[in-house]
């Protein structure tokens, strides 16, 4: 036998009998992520995020001294997909917890599912159904449409705004956020004179601005995730259309704020603070966490992170978190989350209770606007 | 009351300019091999892409030059490698081939660039500057856009009636053997025809850049909509596909002003359909576009 054969050999029995052992040995975590598709702008920085976390965690030693193996699967943002894959992650893969949804409508096709398989899943995408009602094993980190909604009418009031127009894209995120608005305004007394919903690939809006320009509204509200966020700004300037516009959290993607260059200035729109990690006051309780998370994020991938990303960092670190205190017992795991309180996040501090899977409060969000083409509280 | 009105009228020539560029890339591949090339909003969108990108090395005017030269080359290439070893073509099969070139283009864009929303500076003033019209406003990109649109459709319009190549590009459209048994070199005047069309849409999506944004997948919406106008102004007429994009932009304008946005599209398909239902060979148009699926038997 040559020594290049003995060398193979040895190799092939190597691989064999570490492989299973390697495998056994493994903490799974599954993920279900909208890598590509339609959301990849939410789907890639929360991919990214995880793999730089289970990268970092295996480097130095892994979690209760076994490797983590993450097993992420790409849904494309389809719920057929999302469903799917949820089933392969429980029944073939076993994994201890889900990470994702990263869409709400995957999220709800695989609540049930989820449930009824006591299977953890930690959902990464806003909508308040997938928490209310409470499923026992299904919890999300992204802050609530309703937090959103309640934020722009409180700084609204501040500002003397009564009557204001409200625009928003023909998308699940578009009409749900156009809800929350209508179920909020009375309360705190501001008028919807005029709602419009537009395609979610317009690329003009100047006629839809004109009709709205002619209600005399004191200020705009757009709620979507699209390019046409930016298309509204530019197309208000272009119009002279001059009154405070308010976005939803969709706007917190600098590429929206380059894309409308000087006509995002003075934007105002409620978000996760980690767009803002290094101008937060010092003694802010997140400000360690996301400048800690900002700085891994911008070394690895050379751009900003975004609060998606954050949602996939909350629902891994809180896995992560359970998992190093109770073990890999998923009921133990289940019961630790539900007990979490304090727990410092990106999106938020998060509280948990068997009534509120979501831990967060509206105050989870800073109202952000746009200075010098770059995103900065706004001054109280 | 009159300022409204000339406002909705200048919102409506704006999306319609918009429309009406588009529009003018599926004319001209109609026009020399009979067939629709529904890759033409993905010409669009690498031209935006392309020529962002560039700008940040170089001014603004080369770096659209070299946008439109560089599309150009890759709708060749694309035909070289796709299109023209196939002896002719049932038109389905050129659809099912144009419509996988369009994934195909879309996804290498997604892979090249990224997800991310990106604009071309405006080319005169910026995001927020306006004209004032008696009243009513208008962004000076939108006659950037007219202003491209005009020049294509009087050097295209030149091109096709005047020129002996432009001639004989149309004689390949129409009858591709008696075009070969004339002495014209078939296969050579599609290859350029790709060429003119893709440099064309890159054009295109650069001077609509600033008002629409590009991003990769931004390419199958402007061609529905771009498709529309060639169908309404009658296939292969370039100036009749810019009368169309600024009527649908216009109707689709004067729509909103009276019923809420989300029936926009309802309106202006709907008098479009009616249209076609009453003219099938299109607004402006000499033939009908009923013969699309016979001419190439």
């Amino acid at each position: 036998m040559s020594r290049k054969r003995v060398f193979a050999l040895a190799l092939l029995c190597a691989v064999i009998f570490a492989a299973p052992m390697f495998a056994a040995d493994t903490i799974k975590i599954g993920a279900l992520i909208a890598v590509t598709g339609p959301a990849a702008n939410l789907g890639l920085p929360e991919a990214r995020t995880l793999q730089m976390l289970v990268d970092d965690m295996n480097a130095s030693g892994g979690l209760l001294g076994r490797k983590i193996e993450l097993i992420l699967k790409d849904t494309k943002a389809n719920t057929e997909n999302a469903v799917s894959f949820a089933k392969q992650l429980v029944e073939e893969s076993q994994v201890i917890a889900i990470i994702g949804p990263t869409t709400s409508g995957e999220s709800m096709a695989v609540k049930a599912y989820a449930d009824q398989n006591e299977q953890i899943l930690i959902s990464c995408a806003a909508a308040e159904t997938i928490v209310n009602p409470v499923a026992k094993w299904v919890f999300k980190v992204a802050p609530m449409d309703s937090f959103v909604a309640q934020m722009i009418f409180s700084t609204m009031k501040k500002m003397g705004i009564t009557r204001i127009g409200v625009m928003c894209s023909n998308s699940g995120f578009g009409q749900g956020g156009k809800g929350q608005l209508a179920k909020y305004a009375p309360g705190a007394g501001i008028q919807i004179v005029i709602a419009e919903d537009y395609d979610k690939d317009s690329t003009d809006l100047t006629s839809v601005l004109t009709k709205i320009k002619a209600q005399n509204v004191q200020a705009m509200v757009n709620w979507s995730t699209e390019p046409a966020q930016s298309i509204v700004l530019k197309n208000m300037k272009q119009l002279g259309f001059d009154v405070p516009i308010f976005q939803s959290h969709g706007f917190g993607n600098i590429a929206y704020v380059e894309a409308a260059g000087k006509a995002a200035e003075g934007t105002i729109f409620p978000c996760g603070r980690i767009l803002v990690a290094d101008a937060l006051p010092a003694d802010n309780p997140q400000k360690k966490a996301l400048v800690g998370y900002r700085s891994a994020y911008m070394a690895k991938f050379g751009e900003e992170p975004s609060t998606f990303g954050g949602h996939a960092w909350d629902s891994y670190s809180i896995i992560a978190a359970a998992v190093a205190k109770v073990g890999t017992d998923r009921a133990k795991v289940r019961d630790y989350i539900e007990g979490v309180k304090g727990f410092i996040g990106i999106s938020g501090v998060f509280t948990f209770s068997p009534t509120d899977h979501n831990g967060l409060t509206p105050d989870a969000m800073e109202m952000l606007t746009v200075k010098d083409g770059r995103f900065a509280p706004l001054g109280k | 009351m009159g300022a409204q009105l000339l406002q909705y009228l200048f919102s409506g020539v704006t999306t319609g300019s918009i429309y009406a560029i588009v529009g003018i890339g599926f004319t001209i591949i109609y026009n020399s091999t009979g067939i629709i090339n529904f890759a033409q909003g993905e010409f669009l969108m690498l031209g935006g892409m392309i020529s962002v990108s560039l700008a940040h090395v170089l001014p603004l005017a080369a770096a659209v030059a070299a946008a439109v030269v560089i599309t150009g080359l890759i709708g060749v290439l694309l035909q070289l490698v796709f299109i023209s070893w196939l002896r002719s073509p049932s038109v389905l099969r050129m659809i099912i081939i144009t419509i996988g070139l369009s994934i195909l283009i879309r996804e290498a864009a997604l892979h090249v660039w990224n997800e991310k929303v990106r604009a071309l500076p405006f080319w005169t003033g910026d995001e927020t500057s306006s004209l004032a019209v008696l009243g009513a406003r208008i962004s000076p990109q939108v006659l950037w856009v007219l202003g491209v649109c005009g020049l294509m459709v009087a050097a295209l319009s030149l091109f096709f009636r005047s020129t002996l190549t432009g001639r004989a590009m149309r004689a390949c459209a129409s009858n591709a053997n008696a075009a070969r048994l004339c002495g014209i070199r078939t296969s050579l005047l599609v290859t350029l025809s790709f060429f003119i069309a893709a440099a064309m849409g890159a054009l295109a999506g650069c001077v609509i850049s600033p008002l629409t944004q590009t991003q990769y997948d931004m390419g199958t919406s402007l061609a529905i909509k771009g498709f529309t106008c060639a169908v309404l102004g009658g296939l292969g007429n370039v100036t009749a596909a810019v009368a169309a994009g600024l009527l649908i932009g216009v109707l689709e304008s004067a729509s909103i002003s009276i019923l809420p946005l989300a029936y926009k599209d309802v309106v202006s398909l709907a008098i479009m359909l009616a249209i076609l239902f009453f003219r099938p060979e299109g607004l402006f148009g000499g033939r009908p576009a009923s013969l699309l699926g016979t001419r190439r038997a």
